[in-house]
């Protein structure tokens, strides 16, 4: 323990303060007709804007296809933006240069969805946490092994040199999640970004790996951006949520303002849909929003869910796109219904 | 190298793996041998070296192991050396001052044919008078053939076949086979049992000498057999397992790991490198191989290096690129590659470190696969005439046999060796390419 503490001294410098700084963001990809010509684009991303503070961890939510993959690319510096920028403590990382960008990414952690695919099939654990070290230039093969050392008992993978000489494929799913976590943490990262990271993990290592997840946050004051379309490890994990619809963010706010309050139409079909275990459920019929998700080609004039919506309103919903009205503390909702609240 | 192990260790429950590991290590160990014993130089000197250095060896002769499947027992080549040690020279010295010098071949012949020819090769050592020398036959039975005398000149060949006058001293028969035949018999038989040749020398000067050889040409010689030329086939068998082997895995190497390497940095960079190297495979696809290299062998160089640089060069852009292509446009989808971005990894290292390592299981039976394709390529470019002009192969041999229509006297040893050697390369490596494929890729199993 008196080791963990230590640790914790010297990574934490509990700083306030903006560390993340999206604004406008556009994502587009081009469409080729007969391998050359422009046939449109995919706005899989079409202006999004957010601030993440230090220590932050905030929940990106919205159904399969609403480009909060493609935000998270971006944010990982893998997707070049289209328009809008992203800026990493102070510096813009369309500005950074390759030596700039190298650093970016070793600044910023990633967990992926599936541990077993994240993991390259031939490489050893012990390899697989070198490999970051070694690209991000620590030569010494034994401050590496220290690293890899302290990071795996972070993750709690102990004894450690059982699983240094281990094959993915020879440990269990939760074992390889960990192993994705440390690989994530090995850089001593400042952001994390975790794409559904239990998704595809059994019930019973869910809590856990969430509970590691948040336990790590807050000894290394991390920023966390956790995306995800399950509502239910959403109010354990953030202290904002963002929903995304159709490439663009309708609600942004404070997770448990948001699960008691919520206001876009969008959100309230997404909570209506999330299940509850009860067995009085079983024969009650769910409402869903007719029709669906918008092609992210061509998207609909006005507010993107307009031709799905049951409050729309004429003439104002289907042509001008809503912008974010306040309806609560820190909470936004890009809706023309709360037009008059914000007055 | 745990796994590399535990792969090989998987490999020998296959028992064709097992024969053909059994195949390719006698393969390797013979070609050591041979670069060992005939070094190059010298196996250049034994395959082209000229009439001198063949000379001892029977034209067009089987393998002497041929005996043990006929009947009849084939005659095999003796010679006769005034040099050997158990080869003595008794000399006296006339009243006249002349020396006489006597010394004796003895000839075990337990044969049921006739030898192919006989030939005395002589040295005479003088100044200006010639030794001169006489020849004489002692059959088992006891009867003395005077065969010739002549004056010995400095160097001298004495066939016997070409002896006009021995011929009509033994009844107009051929001389080489009637000295030692039955007396009387018709057709002739042989008659078997210990021969001496006795020669003596007259010599008139006082450091004046002869020294003899006889070849008794047998019907088989060695272990391979010979060609028209006299050459031993053994010399150029041999050579033609390092050089075929070479041949193989360089090309198998240099093409496969080439084409992996452009295909995966195609794949990886994608655009227009990709399209680039995609439109040079269709082009390079369409062309074909064996009529290109006949011309270069033609107009610019046979020799076997150029030829396999050729060969290399054609078959990088071939239907691997296509084949590896498939496998890495699914790779380079998967999280993990995404996830080696995203900490940073540069191009380079994601193509050899990521990329690369996916497909090698899937690499090694198709290289080994490969190797045997290229053996024959290299054959069949020699059977053509396009082989190395220096270098001994298969190829070569088997080119000989059927421009000296070998088939057509029914000399099969000389078309079935190096046919046989072929087959048994390209199975070994064809069956370890089988069993690795079925190692390295587990749904094969079942088929």
């Amino acid at each position: 323990m008196t080791e963990n503490n230590v640790v914790v001294d010297t990574r934490t410098e509990h700083k306030e303060g903006k560390l993340l700084t999206i604004e406008n963001l556009q994502v587009w990809f081009e469409l080729r007709r007969f391998g050359f010509g422009n046939a449109g684009y995919v706005k899989a991303v079409d202006g999004v804007n957010f601030d993440l503070h230090y220590g932050e961890a905030i929940a990106v939510v919205g159904e399969s296809g609403c480009g909060k993959s493609s935000l998270m690319k971006t944010i990982l510096g893998l997707n070049i933006p289209t328009r809008g920028e992203v800026t990493f403590d102070g510096t813009k990382i369309s500005g950074m240069g390759t030596k700039g960008l190298k650093w970016y990414r070793s600044q910023v952690g990633y967990v992926q969805q599936d541990p077993f695919g994240a993991l390259a099939p031939f490489m050893t654990v012990e390899r697989i946490l070198e490999e970051p070290l070694i690209i991000n230039g620590v030569k010494s093969k034994t401050e590496r092994l220290r690293r890899i050392h302290k990071t795996m008992e972070e993750v709690k993978m102990f004894p450690v040199d059982d699983f240094l000489n281990k094959f993915p494929h020879m440990l269990s799913g939760g074992q390889q999640q960990r192993v994705v976590i440390a690989r994530a943490m090995i850089m001593e990262p400042k952001i994390i970004v975790a794409d559904e990271p239990v998704s595809m993990l059994d019930a019973s290592v869910r809590v856990e790996i969430l509970k590691l997840m948040r336990g790590l946050q807050e000894t290394h004051n991390l920023a966390m951006i956790f995306i995800t379309h399950d509502l239910s490890t959403v109010r354990f994990f953030s202290e904002r949520i963002f929903v995304m619809y159709a490439g663009k963010m309708v609600e942004k706010s404070p997770v448990d303002e948001l699960l008691d309050d919520p206001r876009h139409p969008y959100t309230l079909a997404l909570l209506a849909a999330s299940p509850e275990p009860d067995a009085a459920n079983a024969h009650t019929y769910k409402e869903v929003p007719p029709g669906e998700p918008p092609s992210l080609v061509t998207p609909p004039p006005g507010c993107r869910f307009h031709p799905r919506c049951p409050h729309v309103i004429k003439g104002l919903c289907d042509e001008k796109e809503p912008p974010e009205f306040l309806t609560g503390p820190e909470h936004y909702t890009a809706c023309w219904l709360f037009q008059s609240e914000q007055a | 190298m745990k796994s590399l192990q535990r792969s090989f260790k998987e490999l020998l429950r296959y028992p064709s793996a097992v024969a053909s590991l059994a195949i390719i290590l006698v393969l390797l160990i013979v070609s050591a041998y041979t670069l060992i014993a005939i070094p190059y130089g010298e196996a250049i000197v034994l395959w082209r070296g000229g009439e001198n250095i063949w000379y001892q060896s029977p034209k067009n002769a089987p393998p002497a192991w041929t005996n043990f499947f006929t009947s009849k027992k084939l005659v095999e080549t003796m010679i006769f050396n005034t040099d050997d040690e158990d080869i003595n020279k008794t000399y006296e010295v006339s009243e006249a001052g002349n020396q006489t010098v006597t010394f004796e071949f003895p000839i075990d012949y337990q044969f049921d044919t006739f030898p192919q020819e006989l030939t005395l090769f002589t040295k005479g050592t003088f100044v200006e008078k010639a030794p001169f020398i006489s020849i004489v036959l002692v059959t088992p039975d006891g009867r003395e053939i005077r065969i010739t005398d002549f004056a010995v000149q400095k160097t001298g060949t004495y066939r016997f076949s070409q002896d006009d006058r021995l011929a009509r001293r033994v009844g107009n028969q051929f001389p080489h086979e009637a000295i030692f035949a039955q007396p009387g018999s018709d057709p002739l038989v042989p008659l078997k049992g210990e021969y001496v040749m006795k020669l003596s020398l007259v010599t008139f000067e006082a450091d004046s000498d002869v020294d003899a050889e006889l070849v008794v040409y047998g019907q088989v010689y060695g272990i391979a057999g010979t060609d028209h030329l006299r050459r031993d086939l053994k010399v150029a068998l041999l050579w033609g397992i390092p050089v075929a082997l070479a041949f193989g895995l360089l090309a198998a190497l240099g093409t496969t790991i080439t084409t992996m390497s452009i295909s995966a940095i195609g794949t990886w960079y994608g655009g227009w490198v990709d399209e680039l190297i995609q439109r040079i495979t269709e082009v390079n696809l369409v062309l074909p191989l064996l009529p290109i290299l006949i011309m270069v062998g033609t107009f610019y160089d046979r020799s076997i290096w150029t030829i396999l640089g050729v060969t290399i060069l054609f078959s990088i852009f071939g239907g691997g690129i296509k084949t590896y292509r498939a496998i890495f446009m699914q790779v380079k989808e998967s999280p993990y590659i995404e996830a080696a971005r995203a900490y940073g990894a540069g191009s380079g290292r994601i193509i050899f470190q990521y990329l690369v390592p996916r497909i090698i299981p899937m690499l090694i039976p198709q290289l080994v696969t490969l190797i045997p394709s290229y053996v024959f390529l290299e054959a069949s470019l020699a059977v053509l005439g396009l082989g190395d002009p220096v270098l001994p192969t298969w190829g070569k041999v088997i080119q000989d046999a059927q421009s000296n229509g070998a088939l057509y006297q029914g000399l099969y040893y000389w078309v079935l060796e190096p046919a046989v050697l072929l087959m048994l390369t390209g199975l070994a490596f064809a069956m370890l390419g089988f069993s690795l494929d079925r190692v390295f890729n587990p749904r094969l199993r079942g088929i």
